[in-house]
């Protein structure tokens, strides 16, 4: 039973871990419906700018964090300015293609610059944080990412509902061109949704690094891994991230606990095969009919 | 007999059957039985075996790449799993051929076969649902199948791999660089050629119809599941039956290469040859294969350079970022990919020197 009860938190600790990492990918969707294939790229470079900028260059720790953040924010608008600007428009295949493009170099300049060794940061999380309840102990890590997890739900949730700019994100990822007639600046709502998808994942990318050390591979497969997160909870929807990252770490935590250990990467793909079969749009995405 | 035809100076075209010609002129004709005749005749008795092996390699990856360009130039659908289905041709074939005892002439299109079906499970996903639902099926395709490779021991052999044995046909043993290239690109001639006439056919026509309006191509009534799962099919035959090919080439196969990396340089072959265009597969193929064989050549001189081993820089992750440099630099630079730039550079020429 205590090993039953130590999967169900080790699963849901993994999955919100999940759910934050698909955040970012989520409003990138929401607001331009681009498939992010460099996600996992992007949480790797939140990673090591963190990593760099605590073990290099000896800044607090606290600092450090503020600033991978703006820094990753800047780097969500470059990547926007000077490589999807310009395919406003396009095919999306184009897009999608070039995300891949951008995946693999940027995974090329990370392994130049840092080599594919697993890197660790020095620990900074106090203990008090850890919660014990019984024979299940939490680490001060999860507890840190689930306050984080739902203090950027309950900001996401309000920036999408109530905000100006959340409302224009909304109605370009519905129609572009709509949009674009009824003066909505598309390519500020692109830049700024690429600026802070970059940001929330440096900020999952920092989290993953905390508790499982930063390594190029481990962090972009995770980017991969996003998708079957996605496409359970729904593509547009934050929540549904959420909830459905939940679902794949306790499937993964399960299946690794109780069937095989080797399964358990390969079982978030079965499951995405089988729900784009039987319910395709998720459980929390906005169904999109269309007839002829 | 027929007069010998140059470049109109302008549409002169009077029925459909001359809008389907595949070549406008008898010169391209000539060309390219010039271009195949050398490629037969001459090279594979000139080069040496190591040029042989790269224009071998461009071969294999040039029948998977146009395989892959039906799918995502002419049907608008993108697979990240191709370089999984390869593998699953490449160990259809190595099992049919030990368990079975299979001729190679016999396990090879099988390969295709079964690759298509595995394919096509993965592909209906796509009948419900329109835009980038199949990538991301193909995406968890690539990690089940590999997993299935690794994993299923009693058939595959997990990590230890397969050896085939030598494909022969009427005793004629077929091993070494020089007999595989006429395997090879005889294969290449004949897929290309089947793709070409697909594409001029009724179903090539629904491909492009879907991949250019989904829609429009329904209200018409063309069975838009019916076509993409096909498309899908055609697809995965060809990356079957160019990773069957492979395996008798390479003799022992392990899962390790068709991992997702493989898929992405088949879709970079696409897309920088060009999308939509079959000469442009092949452009695109021998870019890649080429362009992996210099940075192997580079990076092996880099790492007995002096400078760069003392700085302790690792130059293998250079190929990567190489790899990503090119597919963006042709995305945002010329989308339609190399054979539009041998189009312009051929229509210059033609158009020499009043070029309007």
């Amino acid at each position: 039973m205590d090993f039953f009860l130590q999967l169900l938190v080790n699963g849901v600790c993994v999955g919100l871990l999940y759910g934050i990492s698909a955040m970012g990918f989520v409003m990138i969707f929401k607001s331009s419906s681009v498939l992010n294939f460099a996600h996992g790229e992007l949480l790797a470079l939140g990673a090591f700018f963190f990593l760099a900028l605590i073990t290099w260059a000896q800044i607090p720790v606290l600092a450090a964090f503020i600033l991978t953040l703006i820094g990753c924010f800047i780097l969500g608008f470059i990547i926007e300015k000077f490589f999807l600007r310009p395919l406003i428009g396009e095919k999306l295949i184009f897009v999608i293609m070039l995300t891949v493009g951008l995946a693999a170099m940027f995974k090329g300049l990370i392994l130049l610059i840092w080599g594919g060794n697993l890197h660790t940061y020095p620990e900074f999380l106090p203990e008090s944080l850890a919660l014990k309840l019984g024979a299940i102990y939490i680490a001060p890590v999860y507890t840190a990412t689930l306050v984080i997890s739902i203090i950027f739900l309950v900001l996401f949730g309000l920036f999408f509902k109530q905000s100006s700019q959340g409302i224009y994100m909304r109605s370009v990822a519905d129609n572009q061109k709509a949009a674009l007639s009824l003066g909505v600046n598309v390519r500020r709502v692109f830049a700024l949704s690429w600026a802070i998808a970059a940001m929330v994942a440096s900020m999952s990318g920092i989290v993953l690094g905390i508790i499982n050390g930063v390594n190029v591979h481990d962090l972009s497969s995770i980017g991969l891994k996003v998708f079957p997160v996605v496409i359970l909870g729904g593509l547009d929807s934050i929540s549904g991230a959420i909830i459905g990252g939940i679902i794949i770490g306790l499937l993964e935590t399960f299946t690794g606990g109780y069937l095989s250990p080797s399964l358990r990467d390969v079982v978030p793909y079965i499951v995405l095969v089988f729900i784009l079969l039987v319910k395709p749009y998720g459980l929390f995405g906005l169904v999109e009919i269309e007839r002829v | 007999m027929k007069k010998f035809s140059f470049h109109p100076c302008g549409n002169y075209r009077e029925n459909y059957s001359q809008e389907l010609n595949i070549f406008e002129t008898d010169f391209g004709r000539v060309c390219l039985i010039l271009f195949l005749a050398v490629l037969f005749l001459v090279a594979p008795f000139v080069l040496s075996p190591y040029m042989l092996y790269i224009l071998n390699m461009i071969g294999i990856a040039a029948i998977a790449a146009i395989g892959l360009n039906i799918l995502i130039g002419y049907t608008g659908q993108i697979s990240l799993g191709h370089g999984a289905f390869f593998g699953v041709g490449a160990y259809a074939a190595a099992i049919l051929a030990t368990r079975l005892g299979l001729p190679f002439y016999l396990a090879i299109p099988s390969a295709g076969i079964i690759t298509a079906l595995v394919g096509m499970i993965f592909g209906i996903p796509s009948g419900r649902l329109k835009g980038l639902y199949l990538t991301i099926a193909t995406l968890a395709g690539q990690f089940i199948i590999e997993y299935v490779l690794i994993h299923w021991d009693s058939m595959t052999k997990g990590t230890m791999g397969i050896t085939l044995p030598t494909a022969t046909i009427f005793q004629w043993e077929i091993s070494g660089d020089r007999s595989f290239f006429f395997l090879i690109f005889i294969s290449l001639v004949l897929t290309t050629l089947f793709a070409v006439n697909i594409m001029r056919s009724k179903f090539g026509r629904a491909f492009i119809a879907i991949r250019d309006n989904d829609r429009a191509a329904e209200g018409m009534g063309i069975p838009i599941f019916k076509y993409k799962l096909l498309s899908f099919g055609i697809s995965s035959f060809y990356a079957g039956f160019a990773g069957a090919i492979w395996a008798y080439y390479m003799v022992s196969i392990t899962a390790e290469p068709f991992n997702l990396g493989l898929s992405v340089e088949y879709i970079a072959m696409v897309i920088i040859g060009g999308m939509g265009n079959i000469p442009g597969a092949i452009f695109g193929a021998t870019f890649i294969t080429l362009l992996n064989e210099l940075l192997r050549y580079l990076t092996g001189v880099l790492m007995n350079v002096g400078f760069v081993t003392s700085t302790g820089l690792n130059m293998a992750p250079l190929r990567e970022f190489v790899f990503g440099l090119a597919i963006v630099l042709f995305i945002l630079l010329e989308p339609k990919g190399l054979a539009e730039l041998w189009r312009i550079i051929r229509s210059s020429f033609r158009l020499w020197p009043f070029s309007y």
